[in-house]
């Protein structure tokens, strides 16, 4: 009985519930950042570690596809962390950031966007080719999903790939993310990502909303409004592209 | 009223998604292409007036601090519920070229970045002659 009460108290309430379990989850990292490691990684970066665990948890614990989000209890994470707050709390921090910083660095931004996309797609294509794959749909869709978990299966529905080829883009994409929160914090400074301008390039080169957004929160939050401009046009434009000039080329190569 | 702030991050998000959907449709897409970004520019240009600066109450610009104060929680949500379980199903091909991808677009950062700078200091010389 006590048990019934508390899990629909639980996900009756699922964003303020949501807020405690985020709350602590920030607490646990800083606290193993700050004070286990003397600060050499940021509480952020750890958090957002400890969250890919907890996803994979739930994962694991209740079938679905959000993670901690698909038990009941937790399912205020889901709106909490879904896209419509992401969206409004990525354009607040716009607030600050400086408008001729982005100017300066706008065209090399555009370029690095447009480098992005077509350096994730040939390198999808290509490596999904030496794995084994051999039909242009599913080449496309898979080097679509290195574009973005989004790009993938718009790419795929468009030129009608195999669901497991969706399958293996949506996952494409959302490992592409992983390795971009994980990697980032890391290797910022030696790859010099302490600029609004190298944020922006940043931004075009990975491109993946959850990646560049989780990347520059655990690196340095400051630059995260100049990667989230440019990334913001990544997902779109990747739409644009693959499934139009990107089937064409792969088709007229391996078809 | 803080509210007013957080209605002002609000209204710039609408128009930049009204504006990113439109640019969509008219590139022959579904979705939004740069919703979000269109939003932060409305941002920037309505939070860099002299007008904002001297006539609005600190309460409504704490109104958009608090907003962006909730970035970091909303981004650890969002990695709290994302689906790891499908990334570590999908085999080598996912991890593979998912893995490839990101650390190509890392070590391409400071080739363009270097770039960016190189442009700066042009652009530094030329307003100085």
């Amino acid at each position: 009985m006590k048990e019934v009460i508390l899990d629909k108290l639980l996900s009756g309430n699922g964003l303020v519930w949501g807020f405690a379990v985020v709350a602590l989850t920030l607490w646990v990292g800083y606290l193993i950042g700050d004070v286990l490691l003397a600060k050499r990684i940021r509480g952020t970066a750890i958090s957002l570690v400890l969250g890919l665990v907890l996803a994979y948890v739930g994962g694991v614990l209740a079938k679905g596809s959000q993670g901690l989000a698909n038990i009941p209890a937790f399912s205020g994470l889901g709106l909490m962390g879904g896209a419509m707050l992401r969206d409004y709390a990525i354009v607040s921090t716009a607030y600050g950031a400086k408008f001729e910083e982005l100017k300066k660095a706008g065209l090399i931004g555009l370029l690095s966007l447009l480098l992005g996309i077509v350096g994730s797609f040939v390198v999808g294509v290509v490596l999904a080719y030496a794995m084994g794959v051999r039909n242009p749909e599913d080449l496309t869709t898979i080097g679509a999903g290195t574009c973005t978990f989004i790009v993938g299966p718009v790419t795929g529905a468009a030129v009608k790939a195999s669901s497991a080829a969706v399958t293996l883009s949506i996952a494409a994409g959302i490992v592409k993310a992983i390795v971009a929160i994980l990697v980032t914090p890391l290797v910022a400074k030696r790859i010099g990502l302490t600029t609004p301008a190298a944020a922006m390039v940043f931004g075009g080169f990975i491109g993946s909303n959850t990646g560049v957004m989780g990347g520059l929160a655990a690196t340095d939050p400051a630059l995260v409004p100049y990667g989230a401009i440019t990334a913001t046009f990544y997902t779109g434009t990747g739409c644009l592209l693959c499934p139009s000039i990107g089937y064409m080329i792969v088709k007229a190569i391996f078809g | 009223m803080e509210i007013y702030g957080m209605a002002v991050v609000s209204v710039c998000y609408l128009v930049g998604m009204y504006a990113g959907t439109i640019l969509a449709r008219f590139l022959g897409l579904t979705g939004d292409v740069g919703g979000v970004g269109f939003g932060m520019l409305l941002l920037i240009l309505v939070t860099t007036s002299r007008y904002w600066e001297e006539k609005i109450p600190a309460k409504t610009k704490r109104g958009v601090e608090l907003v962006s104060a909730l970035y970091i929680p909303i981004v650890v949500a969002m990695v709290a519920r994302s689906d790891v379980v499908a990334a570590l199903k999908g085999g080598w091909i996912a991890l593979v070229t998912g893995a490839a991808a990101t650390f190509l677009g890392l070590l391409m950062v400071p080739v363009l970045a270097g770039k960016a700078k190189i442009q700066e200091g042009r652009s530094a010389a030329h307003t100085r002659a």
